[in-house]
């Protein structure tokens, strides 16, 4: 039985909806832990106020972030930051070419898209994956803006908070912070995951990710990501062949 | 080092080493998903290689804890995130639930196992 499609909302609505879709998830925490971290990152290593908030704007990626904090402040040189940068962004790639066939329409130009791909990152892909069946086609961009949005103002507020907070944290508390992180990652996932394909993935990559990076291979993530995406897609295809 | 002058020289390195080599990826993850369909196979395989890389990020997240989470030993991590599996699990499939009783689970278990 399929339910009625729902009317679709001015984009306005459907922006705010998705806005409003942040406040009651589990990511808003998530992100706000996750940014008071590299708030006093930033703080520690002798950025700005103003720079930390910018990086969380623009680059909107927490290793990404981490990476160019801790690099650009020990004094790395720009080329050895780039690449460290680059490779930790190779995720955002799969994630951005998983969502953006599910909120484009054919007459969508590919300049409406780079806001929502910008606002890609683990808990708006998650969440757009989750809610997004439920939201007309015609709203999707705009949702997508709204939840990118959402999130993005709990992290900058985060950051500046965590900035004036810096290193006055019990450090068991900073730990705590720091796990909310793959808590709550694995636990959404584990919610998505509906389908055996997307078990399966999550299973294979479980094993294959800290095996890969174990065994020292380089650009690990990546290659596990590849190894056992590629595996789990290869037993879903043999499953529907053999039915 | 910049020869210009440290403000200005951080906002450009913000932009030319931390936004660039960055945003790249969603430009391109643009560039490739152009003309594919939101149920084709390629898409499927796509969505299978970024939650095996999700998961890949979660699993060392655990076990080679980073920073001030490596202070608390592996077994209470694992522990925890199996504490926050069942109350998930149990209540409702609540990610909430699983994320609060594995932080509980975590704090406890640092405290009373303090290496």
């Amino acid at each position: 039985m399929s339910l009625p499609a729902a009317a679709p909302l001015s984009p306005m609505s459907a922006y705010l909806a998705g806005f409003r879709a942040t406040w009651t998830s589990v990511f808003s925490y998530v992100l706000f832990g996750t940014y008071i971290g590299i708030g006093a990152l930033a703080h520690d290593f002798g950025f700005s106020v103003t720079w930390a908030f910018f990086s969380t704007i623009l680059v909107w990626a927490g290793p990404a972030q981490v990476i160019l904090i801790s690099a650009l402040g020990a004094g790395a040189s720009h080329i050895e930051v780039a690449i460290a940068v680059g490779l930790s962004g190779v995720r955002l790639l799969p994630m951005v070419v998983a969502l953006m066939p599910m909120i484009r329409r054919p007459q969508t130009r590919a300049w409406d898209l780079l806001l929502p791909a910008h606002f890609t990152a683990v808990s708006m892909w998650v969440e757009a994956l989750r809610l997004l069946p439920k939201v007309p086609r015609e709203n999707r961009i705009a949702f997508c803006n709204g939840l990118g949005s959402g999130y993005g103002v709990t992290a900058i507020s985060a950051t500046v908070v965590g900035f004036y907070l810096a290193a006055k944290l019990p450090p068991l508390m900073s730990a705590g912070l720091l796990f909310l992180t793959p808590l709550a990652f694995f636990m959404s996932t584990l919610r998505n995951a509906r389908m055996l394909l997307d078990r399966l993935a999550l299973a294979f990559g479980f094993v294959l990710g800290p095996l890969f990076a174990y065994w020292q291979v380089g650009l690990d993530l990546m290659w596990s990501g590849i190894a056992a995406g590629t595996a789990a897609y290869l037993v879903h295809r043999l499953r529907e062949v053999l039915r | 080092m910049s020869p210009l002058s440290g403000e200005l020289g951080a906002y450009l390195a913000l932009i030319l080493v931390g936004f660039l080599p960055n945003e790249v990826w969603r430009w391109l993850g643009v560039v490739f998903a152009r003309g594919l369909d939101e149920d084709s196979e390629i898409v499927v395989w796509v969505r299978a290689v970024a939650t095996a890389i999700l998961a890949g990020v979660i699993a060392k997240l655990t076990i080679f804890a980073p920073g001030v989470l490596a202070t608390v030993p592996t077994g209470v991590r694992l522990g925890a995130v199996a504490a926050g599996f069942v109350a998930f699990v149990v209540i409702r499939r609540s990610v909430f639930a699983g994320v609060i009783a594995g932080e509980i689970a975590l704090i406890g278990g640092a405290l009373l196992f303090a290496g």
